[in-house]
Order: C-alpha cells, then sequence, then structure tokens
C-alpha cells in the first residue's frame, strides 16, 4: 500500500523538485554572484544585487506595480462578483455561461493581447469608428499608458476570478438566502449580510488568483504599457535580457517572490480566523 | 376564535417545461388556522405540505387562491413583507453570524431600536443564555432548534411556521424537545403551523390536525376526531395501524384474539395465527383470515406468546369500533 503510494507520488515529486525547487536554487545562488562583462555570471559571492533593490527608483517600480495589480484585482472584484452571482442563479443556461468565461483560454493570451492592441491604438478600431463617426477629430490617446496596462490585466484575469466565486456561490445552501428574507432582510441586505460574507472564500480565492499573476506581468504591460509603465516583471525581464545583468535580475525576482509570499501567508492566516 | 391565518382555495401549480412534467404541488385547498392554536399538516412526502408552507411564507407564490393573514391579504407579498417567520427544516442558522447576531438578525433588519431586552428575553426562554458568542457550528443539534426558535419568535410573529423541526434531532432527543415545544408554544402563545409526516407527531402535539394527500386536505380535526373517524380510507391508513376486511377498517389495539368462540355481539372470523411479535409493552399476533387478509391483534404484555404459528383462533371486534369506507381504492 505504501509503496503504490510512492509510486504514484514520485512523478509529482520529481517534477516539483526539478523544474521547480532546482531552477530556484539556481536563481537563488545567482542572485548572490556577480555580474559577468557578457552576460552570465561569476564569483566572488556578494549582497551587490540585493543592496542595490533598496535604490528609490527600483521602489518606486515595486509600488506601481502593487498599485496597477491592486487596481486591476479590484475590478476585477466589481465585475466578477456580479457575474458570477448572475450565473449562479440562472438555473438552466449555467453551462452556457461557465464556457463562455472560459472560452477565451481557447486562444492565446499574446494573440488576444495583441488583438487588444487592435483595437486601442489611434489608427484602432475605436479610434477609427469615433472619428469616422464625427464624435473625435484627434484620436484618443487609449494605448501605452497604465490605463490600458489595467484594462489587459483585468480582460486576460477576470476568468480567475469568476470561477472560485460561482464556485462557492453555487455550493451557497438556498435556506439561508430564504431564512434572511423571512426574517425581514430586503434583498440588497441580504447580499450584503449574507451571500457575500459566505463567498468570502472564493473572493479570497479569486483576489489571491488575479493579484499575484498581476503583480509578475511583464507580457501585457510591456504590450500595452509601451516603454512609459515598467513594472516589476518588466525589470526582471530585462536584466536577463537586455541589461545582461543575471544577478540583479535573480535578486529582483527573489524580493518579489518574498513579498508575495508574506502577503500570501497574511490573507491564508485571515482565512483561518474567518473559519472559527 | 378568530382566525389568525385564512388559505381560500390556494392552488400551485408548476408550469410544465416538458409537456409531461407539470404538476399541480397544492390543489384548491382551504383552510382556517385559528390565533393561538398548534396546528399541524400532516402527510407523506410529496402530499404538497412543504408547498402550502413555502407559499404561506412567500417564498413561491400560488396559482390560484387567496391567502390572509389577521384578514389581510399577503399572497402577493414578499417574504419580508409579512409577519410570518419560518423555523426551517435545516434551521437555516447563519454560519458566520454568532447565536446572538443570528437572534438579533431579524430585529436588526427591522429597525428596532431597542434591541437588547427583547433577545436577553428569548435568549431565556429558549435556555440559550451563555451561548450568546458561540457559532452555530460549535452548538448541539438541540441548541440549534432553540436558536432557530428564538430567531423567529424574537420577532413576535402572526404565525411560526415549523417545518419538519424535529426531523434533524436524534430519536432520543425527539421525544424531548416534542414536549418542550409544545410547553414554549403554549407559554408564548403565538400561533405554530408545523409541518411533519409523523403521524405519532402531530398526535401528540398538535390542537387540529389536516392530514393531506396528493395536493389536497383530506380530512381536518382534533387529533382524536382525525384518528378516531378517520374520513377517508388514507387518512384511516396513515394515522396509525389498521387491518382491512375488504372496505371494513378496525385498528390492531381494539381486535381481540381467542381461542375459543367469543359469545355475544362481536364480530368474529376464524383465523390461522401467523407470526408472534414481542414489541415490548404489547404483543403483536398476525393472523391470516380464510379469504388470506392478515389481521394484526395487540394484546398486553402478560399474555407474552401465548399463540403459535399454525394455531387455530377466533379473532373478533366490536361492531362500534369499524371503520366503514364503501369504496376501497387499493
Amino acid at each position: 500500500m505504501r509503496r503504490l503510494r510512492l509510486l504514484f507520488l514520485a512523478p509529482s515529486v520529481a517534477v516539483t523538485a526539478g523544474l521547480f525547487l532546482v531552477p530556484l536554487a539556481i536563481i537563488f545562488i545567482y542572485s548572490l554572484l556577480t555580474r559577468g562583462a557578457y552576460g552570465g555570471v561569476q564569483l566572488p559571492l556578494t549582497l551587490e544585487s540585493y543592496q542595490r533593490f533598496f535604490d528609490p527608483l527600483y521602489g518606486l517600480i515595486l509600488l506601481r506595480t502593487f498599485w496597477i495589480a491592486f487596481l486591476s484585482t479590484a475590478i476585477c472584484v466589481g465585475l466578477g462578483f456580479p457575474l458570477a452571482l448572475f450565473i449562479a442563479r440562472s438555473e438552466s443556461r449555467r453551462g452556457l455561461y461557465l464556457a463562455l468565461v472560459i472560452l477565451p483560454f481557447w486562444t492565446s493570451f499574446l494573440i488576444r493581447t495583441y488583438a487588444w492592441m487592435f483595437l486601442l491604438r489611434d489608427t484602432g478600431l475605436i479610434n477609427s469608428a469615433l472619428q469616422a463617426a464625427g464624435v473625435i477629430k484627434q484620436p484618443l490617446p487609449l494605448l501605452y499608458n497604465d490605463s490600458a496596462v489595467i484594462l489587459g490585466l483585468v480582460y486576460g484575469y477576470l476568468p480567475f476570478m469568476v470561477l472560485p466565486i460561482y464556485a462557492t456561490l453555487e455550493r451557497l445552501d438556498k435556506s439561508l438566502l430564504e431564512a434572511s428574507a423571512d426574517l425581514g432582510a430586503r434583498p440588497w441586505d441580504t447580499l450584503w449580510r449574507i451571500t457575500i460574507p459566505l463567498a468570502a472564500p472564493g473572493l479570497r480565492a479569486g483576489c489571491i488568483l488575479v493579484f499575484i499573476p498581476a503583480l509578475g506581468t511583464y507580457l501585457t504591460s510591456d504590450l500595452l504599457g509601451g516603454s512609459k509603465t515598467i513594472l516589476i516583471g518588466n525589470l526582471i525581464q530585462n536584466q536577463f535580457a537586455a541589461s545582461r545583468d543575471w544577478p540583479f535580475g535573480a535578486a529582483s525576482s527573489f524580493i518579489l517572490m518574498a513579498v508575495v509570499m508574506a502577503l500570501l501567508l497574511a490573507l491564508l492566516r485571515k482565512g483561518d480566523d474567518a473559519v472559527l | 376564535m378568530t382566525n389568525i391565518l385564512e388559505l381560500r382555495g390556494v392552488s400551485k401549480r408548476y408550469t410544465a417545461q416538458t409537456p409531461t412534467s407539470g404538476h399541480t404541488a397544492v390543489d384548491n385547498i382551504s383552510l382556517d388556522i385559528r390565533k393561538g392554536e398548534l396546528f399541524s399538516l400532516l402527510g407523506p412526502s410529496g402530499c404538497g405540505k412543504t408547498t402550502t408552507l413555502r407559499l404561506i411564507a412567500g417564498f413561491e407564490e400560488p396559482t390560484a387562491g387567496e391567502i390572509l393573514l389577521a384578514g389581510k391579504r399577503i399572497d402577493s407579498l414578499k417574504p419580508y413583507e409579512r409577519n410570518v417567520t419560518t423555523v426551517f427544516q435545516s434551521y437555516a442558522l447563519f454560519p458566520h453570524l454568532t447565536v446572538q447576531a443570528n437572534i438579533e438578525f431579524g430585529l436588526r433588519r427591522h429597525g428596532i431600536a431597542d434591541i437588547a431586552k427583547p433577545v436577553r428575553d428569548v435568549m431565556d426562554l429558549v435556555q440559550l443564555t451563555g451561548k450568546e458568542s458561540r457559532f452555530p457550528s460549535q452548538l448541539s443539534g438541540g441548541e440549534r432548534q432553540r436558536v432557530a426558535l428564538a430567531r423567529s419568535l424574537v420577532l413576535s410573529p402572526d404565525v411560526l411556521l415549523l417545518d419538519e423541526p424535529l426531523s434533524a434531532l436524534d430519536p432520543l432527543l425527539r421525544k424531548q424537545v416534542r414536549a418542550e415545544l409544545k410547553a414554549l408554544q403554549r407559554r408564548v402563545g403565538v400561533t405554530f403551523l408545523l409541518i411533519t409526516h409523523d403521524q405519532e407527531e402531530a398526535l401528540s402535539l398538535s390542537d387540529r390536525i389536516a392530514v393531506m394527500h396528493a395536493g389536497r386536505i383530506e380530512q381536518i380535526g382534533t387529533p382524536e376526531e382525525i384518528y378516531l373517524q378517520p374520513a377517508t380510507r388514507f387518512v384511516a391508513s396513515f394515522l396509525g395501524a389498521m387491518n382491512w376486511i375488504g372496505p371494513v377498517g378496525v385498528r390492531p389495539e381494539v381486535t381481540n384474539i381467542a381461542r375459543e368462540r367469543p359469545n355475544g355481539s362481536s364480530v368474529v372470523h376464524a383465523a390461522t395465527v401467523d407470526t408472534t411479535t414481542f414489541l415490548g409493552n404489547c404483543v403483536q399476533v398476525r393472523t391470516k383470515l380464510a379469504s388470506g387478509e392478515s389481521v394484526i391483534a395487540e394484546l398486553p404484555r402478560h399474555e407474552v406468546r401465548p399463540f403459535d404459528p399454525g394455531d387455530q383462533v377466533h379473532i373478533s371486534w366490536q361492531p362500534k369500533d369499524e371503520l366503514n369506507f364503501p369504496e376501497p381504492r387499493e
């Protein structure tokens, strides 16, 4: 029995160790080494890369990244909760709506982000249409700014907010909602005092699933934000590509990861309290 | 006595999703519930009693008929606009709120300013004092039921609806809680409308009972009337055991059994003993008539195993104990 269990666990343990822990260890070692003249790394060991990160310039980038990830998550909550509620309450078409939420995953995220570029750019569909209709003379600056990045993040991660919220709402005991109305609560009161608190686990899961990838994003900010919007993800990518400063890139990755871990732990601990 | 709740020709039909799926859950029922009484809707599952409760609570709207509460029509009002509260079968306590917050919930929704005293009084009434800050998951089944009662009673409803209030409790607790429930109802004087499929529960608790079957009311009456003078064959069969000899029904507890043919004005049949079962407080003897019909006689305990399978016996009863239903449905 035990041997069989080990046999079944072995592949996932091998994948986790080989493809996750080992690269992590490599990145950690890189972050402590010195930058090579033509990229790569060399001895001696140093903490210089970590010290460099405390330059206000990088602190600002980290703050901006948090702010944009936070805004995107908040907008996803605002859009995702009503959508999940609507799907959970629709009796017969539930499957169809869920399929529609998942449908965008069938196309590559890169292609979908390019599609947004075609929509938003100065000669794009939206600006051309508005100009043709005579609403505007000059094209609106829709692309290459923070709003475009947030739009792209919300668009990309909204399903990750909708699905966990839907899962908790679908399980919600309907007699609790009836009991609330029975005791005199109007629909908004029931939503606020019963539905939302009981959907908290789904909301929390959705926020984690949106906020954390949004923190590490670089594709969306690169394509929709242009050169004006540098987020921590772009910073890290740059260190490994253009700047060829692998130790600093590795150190930045570790700092981001540490912050994410701290946040996750805080959120999970809060979750435990709510259960009691 | 004044009627607090009246149902007049109330029906609930579910429209068909497919040509065969539409059905009538409640079929033209009329009821008068008197102020302060404990009234039971009794019937098997699927008889429409739960739908009737949901129509009164406002979770569903009737497709025909009128519901009047304290003389006013309420059948199209929302649940939060009716002075009727419900104790749900699952109790439906809010799991994220404490006992105290569960009980305060309704008072706060009604914008009542001074809630401390009514909450304290009702917690005292159902003996929950000291459990204020517990969560529902930390309570026993009996305690949860009392929170559900307190939460509904604190609003002083015109009618308190109870949906199978004892079914979630374990059998040992059930009889004790049954007695407490009746005592509680007498003390607070609130009209209780209880839904149950348990005939013993209905008989022991109720001032009056309505027996429901297939969406209709078969009979309304006191427990004695329903048990001793059932109006239909269904009511006779559903409340307590019944021996059927053609269209005639006789209760096992008034059926006598003897080896000798009894004298007098009794109705007598020859029979063969089938099985004898010891039930603790009585002994049940199952016999078979020459016609093949089974007749059960219940004897006092002191006559333990007086008959063996295959014994030739005479069963008898007094003509006054016969119940006649000219058109047997089975």
